[in-house]
């Protein structure tokens, strides 16, 4: 297993130095600039002096290959460099927010596990049924709805109409710390949204594999030898379903994390959402190469750890890197 | 392993269930005011351009303003004093003023403040205000002494800038103060979550008298609908909200407060369409600007004639803009069968460049292409980004917008120099007139009122004959205030505004009824 891990961190590298040259790439097609971007609505009064002096001050405007080499020395020092857009060092941007990210994602993530699982393996049992039609009913119309759109849905039902949860914000904006149960109050709203606008494809995967493991042998085998219902269900049944269902978690996982930019957005949380479209508009090249960096990483590790609950859900699998 | 990620899973769940109502709901008499605005600052530093006109509630400059943008001494005693040759203007520093650490205020905070924006290894926006500013320098611990290039009236007016305490060998780029300020102003900060909201403590200590209630918090929305949705639900005190969405409801009443911020048409002198007399003037009297504030300002707006705001004592009455029709018809541009006017060939047609993103930018430019059709010009409206719009401003016109009510000659002298014909967004569309450009430069340089006065009415009737713009409307920004709160004084409002410059510019005055 450690063997494992080691070829896929030896495989990483070169993705994780493919993508930042990507990124500097792009940047490098992209017109704006960004220290029209940091001057605001001050840039109608400034002087192209002024925003001459900006731009040598970072650097921008040396030679793409000069900028990208002076990023991946500081890399290599732990210095993930200057983010022009927050006008600050890229660590202290991440490092600020992308906790929240992670949890949004993290709590997001585990909901729509659970919830599909169980629903889907419910609905496979009785296929046809009122839940079956209902379930994939809800999952078809889910799955039009843009998730900015039942974010704000969501924020008019609950919110104003009926008071329930909080609008927006990470915590309520009296209170001066971080409060556990406070930010949970404020997370049940854009976990929901982002879960449910998610579920749709897990759902029906999960209902879809089920259903069909259903009419394999071994179960019915295990339903001829007279076992409970529910036993045949969850330990013959779902257990064989389950393998392709880790490996569209870990393809799934990028969407997520598209999905939490807009529903941070919407619910004002202070997560990397919103510094990501303001990095992208600005051509903010360490944020938005640090940022992917992360999210590759993320996945690539994603990955691997299916790979490896594979293994460990089926002996029979062996992978080789 | 399954077992793990479950486990995990659980433990995550635990955490959403333990929901528990917030100890201080929405509403409640605390002596806290919460206000919400969509304008977050990047930092909060003074020198890079943080509340460069005041009312940063952090910060103080040297001169503050009034209900009425009047100036008052704020740290300096007195207004400063202008030498007879208007190049040396003396401030004496007001006495027993600390920061929020404690320590006292002195005149070399105020050189290294005015010496940092100055420095062009400091990513300062506010620079180039500051053109005329030759050195600063201390005379003794609470004298300050600006030299200046040139003689320069409004220089008193720069003299909002906050002031911070000298930071002897800091990168100011990277300096803590960004993100964790220290002023002498009436609120200190006590925390900021980007993104999120920024809280500031009460100064029990400010010079200008304790603050009558113990905090602000500002929240930042930066979604137009969440925000208005927000306050709905009672969260906040006082918010700004889109025109559209300002509508009072139980509880709360809305503002709309007059600015100076102008949105008007650029048109460059070049084309061959916009640069004819005969169609800026057409253009100017066929556009309906009273509809426009009506339609596409749902009422928060003023019909614009001119770059100086009806508020300002400097203002020119509205200038009589004629007919259309008898404008081009005198100058022999005459109606085609598909209802265009031309003349000598060439087609009353011309494009409308706007910023795509700015959607107000956009109904306006779609006004203006209704209207102009219907004097017989062609418009294309095309939406654009600033990057595509840049290299085209000096042939094609532009929706374009800004305006401060401070001195007339802020903007203006940049907006309609020659000097400045074709530089960035400056003047992009290369107006030249020597009547305009004298004007401009005697209301810089006299420090007589009455001149000024009359150098600034001139340059008004001289735009006005010209044409180089087509002015359209002056916003006003739409606040919603809880009818509990006590002490609002709106005033006219600057382009830029946010935590800085709201409807909460006098907040430390404000209590609840």
């Amino acid at each position: 297993m450690i063997k494992v891990i080691g070829r896929r961190l030896a495989f990483a590298l070169p993705v994780l130095l493919a993508t930042s040259i990507g990124m500097f790439l792009l940047g490098a097609a992209s017109p704006m600039d960004p220290a029209k971007q940091y001057a605001g609505a001050a840039v109608f009064t400034m002087s192209e002096e002024n925003l001459a002096q900006i731009r040598a001050n970072w650097g921008v405007d040396d030679p793409l290959y000069v900028q990208y080499l002076r990023w991946l020395g500081n890399l290599l020092h732990g210095d993930l460099g200057w983010s022009t857009s927050r006008h600050e060092m890229v660590g202290d941007v991440i490092a600020a927010r992308a906790g929240w990210t992670l949890l949004l994602i993290g709590i997001t993530l585990g909901v729509v596990l659970i919830g599909s699982l169980v629903l889907g393996t419910l609905a496979a049992y009785r296929r046809g049924g009122l839940l079956d039609r209902g379930v994939r009913v809800a999952a078809y119309a889910v799955q039009s709805m843009p998730s900015f759109w039942l974010a704000l849905a969501a924020i008019a039902v609950f919110a104003i109409g009926l008071g329930w949860f909080p609008a927006g914000g990470l915590t309520d904006v009296r209170s001066t710390g971080v409060d556990v149960a406070d930010v949970a109050h404020h997370l049940v709203l854009p976990v929901a949204v982002l879960a449910i606008s998610q579920a749709p494809w897990f759902l029906l995967f999960v209902r879809d594999s089920v259903a069909e493991s259903l009419r394999e042998d071994h179960v019915l085998a295990a339903r001829a030898r007279g076992l409970a219902g529910r036993t045949v269900l969850f330990g013959h049944a779902l257990r064989t379903a389950l393998l392709p269902f880790l490996t569209l978690v870990g393809t799934h996982l990028p969407e997520l994390v598209g999905g939490s930019v807009l529903v941070e957005t919407v619910f004002s949380l202070p997560g990397l959402g919103a510094v990501s479209v303001h990095a992208a508009l600005g051509s903010d090249f360490p944020l938005l190469a640090a940022i992917t960096l992360i999210t590759t990483a993320v996945v690539l590790a994603a990955n691997l750890l299916t790979d490896l609950a594979y293994t460990a859900a089926d002996p029979r699998v062996r992978i080789d890197g | 392993m399954l077992r793990l990620m479950g486990t995990a899973v659980v433990a995550l769940l635990a955490l959403t269930a333990c929901s528990t109502p917030a100890a201080t709901g929405p509403g409640s008499a605390t002596d806290t005011f919460v206000v919400a605005t969509a304008g977050e600052p990047d930092n909060l530093n003074p020198v890079l351009g943080y509340g460069a006109d005041g009312a940063s509630l952090i910060f103080d400059g040297l001169v503050a303003r009034d209900d009425r943008n009047a100036l008052s001494p704020a740290l300096a005693t007195d207004l400063p004093t202008v030498s007879a040759d208007g190049r040396t203007v003396t401030a004496r520093l007001r006495t027993g003023v600390t920061f929020h650490d404690g320590k006292a205020l002195t005149a070399d905070d105020v050189v290294f403040t005015y010496r940092s924006i100055l420095d062009p290894k400091v990513d300062s926006t506010i620079r180039s205000d500051l053109d005329m500013l030759d050195k600063v320098t201390a005379s003794g611990a609470d004298t300050v002494v600006f030299t200046l290039k040139y003689p320069y009236t409004p220089f008193l007016q720069r003299l909002t800038i906050g002031i911070l305490p000298e930071l002897p060998g800091q990168d100011m780029n990277k300096s803590e103060i960004n993100r964790k300020p220290v002023g002498t102003g009436p609120y200190r900060v006590t925390s900021w979550t980007p993104g999120d909201k920024l809280v500031l403590a009460a100064n029990d200590t400010y010079w200008g008298g304790k603050p009558t209630n113990s905090g602000v918090i500002v929240a930042f929305v930066a979604d137009d609908n969440v925000r208005a949705q927000r306050a709905r639900a009672g969260e906040f005190d006082a918010v700004e909200v889109a025109p559209r969405l300002a509508t009072a409801f139980g509880g709360y009443t809305v503002h709309k407060v007059p600015t100076a911020d102008y949105r008007g048409v650029m048109l460059p002198m070049n084309g061959p369409v916009t640069g004819d007399l005969a169609i800026r003037r057409a253009v100017n009297a066929a556009v309906d600007r009273q509809a426009m504030v009506t339609g596409v300002l749902a009422g928060a707006g003023d019909p614009a004639y001119g770059p100086i705001p009806p508020t300002s004592e400097y203002a020119a009455p509205a200038p009589t803009v004629g007919d259309a029709a008898t404008i081009l018809d005198e100058a022999g541009w005459t109606l085609g069968a598909d209802g265009i006017r031309a003349r000598n060939g060439q087609r009353a047609r011309f494009t409308l460049m706007y910023p795509a993103s700015d959607s107000l930018r956009k109904e306006l430019a779609l006004a203006v292409t209704a209207d102009a059709k219907k004097a017989g010009i062609e418009i294309t409206p095309e939406g654009l980004t600033w990057d595509a719009i840049d290299p085209r401003m000096k042939d094609d016109a532009l929706i374009m917008g800004w305006g401060t009510p401070y001195d007339p000659d802020f903007v203006s002298y940049k907006l309609f120099g020659s000097r400045f014909a074709g530089e960035g967004y400056f003047n992009p569309g290369s107006y030249a007139s020597a009547v305009t450009d004298e004007a401009l430069e005697k209301g810089r340089t006299s420090s007589d009122p009455a001149e000024r006065k009359a150098a600034y009415q001139r340059f008004q009737e001289q735009l006005a004959a010209d044409v180089p713009w087509v002015f359209l409307t002056y916003l006003r920004h739409t606040y919603l205030v809880r009818d509990d709160v006590a002490g609002v004084r709106p005033r006219v409002e600057p382009h830029a505004h946010g935590v800085e410059n709201a409807i909460w510019w006098n907040i430390h005055t404000w209590t609840r009824k």
